[in-house]
């Protein structure tokens, strides 16, 4: 109860005190009565006060018990799927990871290779030069020569290969970022469900917006990122680029 | 299909931009710019004469389906054949990409190969027509 309402009331119960004192020593019996009924209602709205105190009160537990609800879905449902969504990460920059040290060591040997033969080759291609070669070696060198041309330039477009492996790999970045993005939103949601239980303990009920319906609109425009195994989707998804081509041929593409 | 066309490379995350833009000049186009969503893409595409655009879906400002939507609305753009290359796998979302005109769809993680296919569809589709 406010300080301004008691002392409004304790003054009206004194002024009323002093009234029926008067009353009765004036032999004023009806008087004294109705300041009697007077100081009666006041009680009342005493009362009243008190109630509608507890009305607030079991309304806010009622905000509390909804904002309850909201912090279990969180702790059910999307705490797990977090978990789900975060190993599908490891697992996916580890397979990047893999998948690039794997190329990167089946090319090394080729490039050594090529560095090795051509500096062999120079060193005698020098030697020939200086006329330092018999005829004998300098047949071997050409038919040496003659062997290393192809073997660059097929090397090189297995070296090229590689590399394009390499740069594919790298598509882990956007696929994994588009993830911890998602649980990132859900680590900010389950913050301020925390900071709006701290408020409701500290019995400051604040309103908050529900802004639910309006994410769910924002999703379909804005989308929901790479599929994770395990973690359910909202609406029917296709399973690789075979299905989207089998969609886009069914719509007449 | 022109090795010379100009070509503007939509996604968010740069690396995807990185990987597209080499793919694309391993398939002989080596005249591509970049934009980080379509916010800074539109404006992009009306002041130049793009003649192909490759975008990413899921981008913070503007998305790609929200990008297509606007090259089909302008009125100088909207004959500029689009290839989506995206992680959204809904049917919904493929078929609401089919619905506003994209001409080409695909769903990462993909391989050159994919790239290389659906880009040489778009243009002989295109040539043929």
């Amino acid at each position: 109860m406010s300080q301004e309402k008691e002392s409004v009331i304790s003054t009206a119960t004194l002024d009323n005190a002093r009234k029926l004192v008067e009353s009765i020593e004036g032999g004023d019996l009806n008087g004294a009565r109705s300041i009697m009924d007077d100081i009666a209602s006041l009680r009342e709205m005493d009362l009243f006060c008190e109630m509608g105190k507890l009305t607030r009160e079991l309304h806010d537990s009622l905000n509390n018990f909804k904002l309850d609800t909201k912090m279990s879905g969180l702790a059910e449902n999307e705490i797990p799927d977090a978990k789900e969504r975060l190993n599908h990460v490891i697992t996916m920059t580890e397979e990047a990871a893999d998948k690039t040290l794997n190329e990167v060591e089946a090319a090394l040997p080729l490039s050594d290779d090529i560095k090795e033969c051509s500096l062999e080759l120079q060193s005698r291609w020098n030697q020939f030069k200086d006329r330092k070669l018999t005829a004998d070696e300098f047949r071997e060198l050409s038919k040496d020569l003659d062997e290393f041309f192809p073997k660059i330039s097929a090397g090189t477009v297995t070296l090229n290969a590689h590399l394009n492996e390499i740069l594919m790999a790298q598509g882990f970045q956007d696929l994994t970022g588009q993830i911890i993005r998602r649980v990132i939103n859900l680590v900010h949601d389950v913050e301020e469900g925390l900071v709006d239980l701290i408020k409701m303990s500290g019995n400051q009920a604040v309103e908050k917006k529900k802004e639910d319906s309006k994410v769910e609109d924002e999703l379909n425009t804005v989308g929901e990122g790479p599929i994770v195994p395990g973690v359910a989707h909202s609406g029917e998804t296709v399973n690789g680029q075979d299905d989207v081509d089998d969609l886009l041929s069914s719509l007449g593409f | 299909m022109d090795s010379n066309m100009k070509i503007l490379v939509v996604d968010d995350f740069s690396t995807m931009r990185r990987i597209i833009k080499n793919l694309l000049r391993d398939l002989g186009f080596n005249n591509t710019q970049e934009a980080d969503d379509g916010k800074t893409a539109l404006p992009m595409l009306q002041a130049n004469d793009f003649d192909f655009l490759v975008t990413d879906w899921n981008m913070p400002g503007m998305t790609g389906i929200e990008l297509l939507k606007a090259v089909r609305a302008d009125e100088k753009l909207k004959s500029m054949p689009v290839l989506m290359v995206t992680a959204e796998q809904k049917r919904d979302q493929i078929v609401e990409a089919a619905q506003a005109g994209v001409n080409g769809y695909i769903v990462k993680p993909f391989t050159a190969a994919t790239l290389k296919e659906k880009i040489d569809k778009i243009f002989e589709r295109i040539d043929g027509a």
